[in-house]
């Protein structure tokens, strides 16, 4: 049985998600993942020491195509649902502070 | 006993002969929704102007004797998690609320050139996760012959709106038996086709390496039809395997000669109803009046299918939705601290329950530390559960097992227990895992008097064996015919 996550552990896991979570959804969710990863962790029982992790179920390789130009979407329609466009670009909020 | 007609192959031949018009269908069609559907939910978005015009132009070429698609002047409902170049694509969740895709998925480029009339847009668990259609962000869908019972899900909208007899046909798409179990439970026939048979560009990814859209239909003959327009090679999914798509309405009515079908030892488990196991165990003796004989198979990791599924689902989830970063489309929080913190802040609104478990499930399995011990692992028994298979088919052509454990269950019953719900899945899921291809074709009631689905499995790319098969027990019965009141 896997060491339960801590509601720690599961704030960490939704900062590398990129989720905001409100203390309530850390309370519900923490123990619903607890549950599941108790029942993933019955995957342990079986024997896959030389078994390749399969990936894809038609396992394809290399699919190459010619490389030829074809249109793309025009620019207006790129950018119909933007949430914030200025008509010729997306708009995001500046990621560097510039003092 | 004389075969039960077909509806989907009378619809055809009456459009063709001219004693019905597409846009008499198309307005009955719609008649139906604005009947049913305000107690059903299937529908997201119906467009009625949009069909009927659309229905209009067919009924015009068909005057003109034109040449005409297979699916000329015949109404196709689309899951709302395939693009349609101009229609709302919310996949049910406020996430897209307001997207509206500038581009036509694969399929539905093939629809419109077979002439189907695109009527609307049909309800699911948010971006496909979910056996129920309760996680949907704007309401849920209920079961048309009980509604107080699930749909099933994901494409509860679509199983629903084709058991309400709304239209004949609809897309879904499943990645974990989203198509075959909601099927089952609304009593109608639905495919999930072989990994790679059909385009998934334009479909919004959930797990890329288990989605795969398919059909339903009110009968086999029309999942057929359907299926038929919408396989085959296009070069902008790389995954589409470039492969002849066989005449599978053409073929239907041949039955199969020396049929052998599985059973599986590790199917007959805690937890199967026993009405269900009841009618399979029934169809499995249509079936042996028919010719067929019955052979009993084992599938050794079956019983690690859901395990195995909810790790490389979650991960590939964790990967497929972070795009939604409030950039490019979407939902933007109106309030934020900085780059960072509007990503986070925008997730969080928009995203609801089961997404957010998903991702964080995949976030963590895919994260330094846990990759080997939980996405490889179940990638090493993902290929296990594909070698069963593999080895089943040696000794059988099909596989017969129930499609869900119960029939319908009631709205609100398990949504508080993620993993209960996980567990409905565990006759579909292999399917996905291995790649193959399964259907659900109605085979009984309980004693409710709720549907019973039949799943058949087979080898990759045997659609035509499945629908052959499916179409055998179809005629010798008299299931398809009911539809709810």
């Amino acid at each position: 049985m896997p060491e339960p996550l801590t509601e720690q552990q599961v704030l960490r896991v939704a900062a590398l998600a990129r989720l905001k979570l409100t203390p309530q959804e850390i309370r519900t969710f923490a123990p619903q993942l607890n549950q599941v990863l108790d029942y993933v962790a019955q995957l342990n029982e079986v024997d896959s020491e030389n078994v390749e992790p399969m990936v894809h179920a038609i396992e394809l390789s290399n699919v190459l195509r010619s490389d030829q130009t074809a249109p793309s979407l025009p620019r207006e329609a790129a950018l119909q649902n933007a949430p914030q466009s200025d008509g010729r670009y997306f708009l995001a909020p500046p990621i560097l502070d510039v003092g | 006993m004389s075969p039960a007609p077909s509806v989907t192959s009378q619809l055809v031949s009456q459009l063709e002969s001219g004693e019905l018009t597409s846009l008499a269908l198309t307005q009955k069609c719609l008649d139906q929704i604005a009947a049913r559907d305000s107690q059903v939910g299937a529908f997201l978005h119906v467009d009625s102007e949009d069909a009927l015009s659309q229905a209009a132009r067919i009924d015009q070429l068909r005057a003109e004797k034109r040449p005409l698609g297979p699916l000329a002047g015949i109404p196709v409902a689309i899951k709302d998690v395939i693009c349609q170049q101009g229609q709302p694509a919310t996949c049910a969740s406020r996430m897209l609320q307001n997207f509206i895709p500038p581009y036509d998925a694969h399929v539905i480029t093939r629809l419109r050139e077979a002439g189907a009339v695109l009527l609307g847009r049909t309800n699911m668990d948010e971006f496909a996760m979910g056996s129920s259609c309760e996680n949907s962000a704007f309401k849920p869908t209920h079961n048309p012959w009980n509604l107080d019972r699930s749909p099933g899900g994901s494409s509860g909208g679509s199983a629903a709106a084709v058991s309400a007899e709304m239209l004949p046909l609809a897309l879904g798409s499943d990645t974990g038996g989203s198509i075959r179990q909601p099927a089952s439970f609304c009593g109608v026939v639905g495919m999930k086709p072989t990994y790679g048979r059909v385009s998934r560009y334009g479909l919004v990814a959930y797990a890329s390496s288990l989605d795969q859209i398919g059909p339903f239909a009110q009968d086999v003959y029309g999942a057929a039809l359907l299926l038929e327009a919408i396989a085959g090679h296009d070069s902008r999914d790389s995954t589409c395997v470039p492969r002849d798509v066989p005449r599978y309405a053409e073929s239907l009515d041949r039955p199969l000669e020396g049929l052998r079908i599985g059973l599986v030892r590790e199917h007959f488990v805690e937890g199967l109803n026993g009405d269900v196991e009841a009618a399979l165990r029934e169809a499995v003796e249509v079936y042996r009046s028919l010719g067929a004989t019955i052979v009993d198979v084992s599938l050794p990791h079956q019983k690690y299918c859901v395990a195995a599924y909810y790790l490389v689902a979650s991960c590939e989830a964790s990967s497929n939705l972070a795009r939604y970063d409030g950039v490019h489309y979407g939902h933007r929080a109106a309030k934020f601290d900085g780059m960072i913190d509007m990503y986070a802040t925008t997730r969080g609104e928009g995203f609801g329950d089961e997404v957010k478990r998903r991702i964080m499930l995949g976030t963590f399995a895919l994260s330094s530390g846990y990759y080997e011990a939980y996405y490889l692992k179940a990638l090493r028994v993902r290929r296990l559960i594909r070698n069963d298979f593999d080895k089943a088919f040696e000794h059988c052509d099909v596989i017969a097992s129930p499609a869900s454990p119960t029939t319908a269950f009631p709205l609100g019953a398990l949504n508080k227990d993620p993993l209960a719900m996980y567990l409905m899945d565990i006759y579909t899921i292999s399917a996905n895992l291995a790649g193959l291809p399964g259907l659900s074709i109605p085979c009984g009631f309980d004693s409710s008097n709720l549907p019973i689905g039949l799943q058949l499995l087979g080898p990759p790319f045997e659609e035509e064996r499945l629908l052959r098969a499916a179409r055998m027990y179809e005629r010798s019965t008299n299931w398809p015919r009911r539809a709810p009141r």
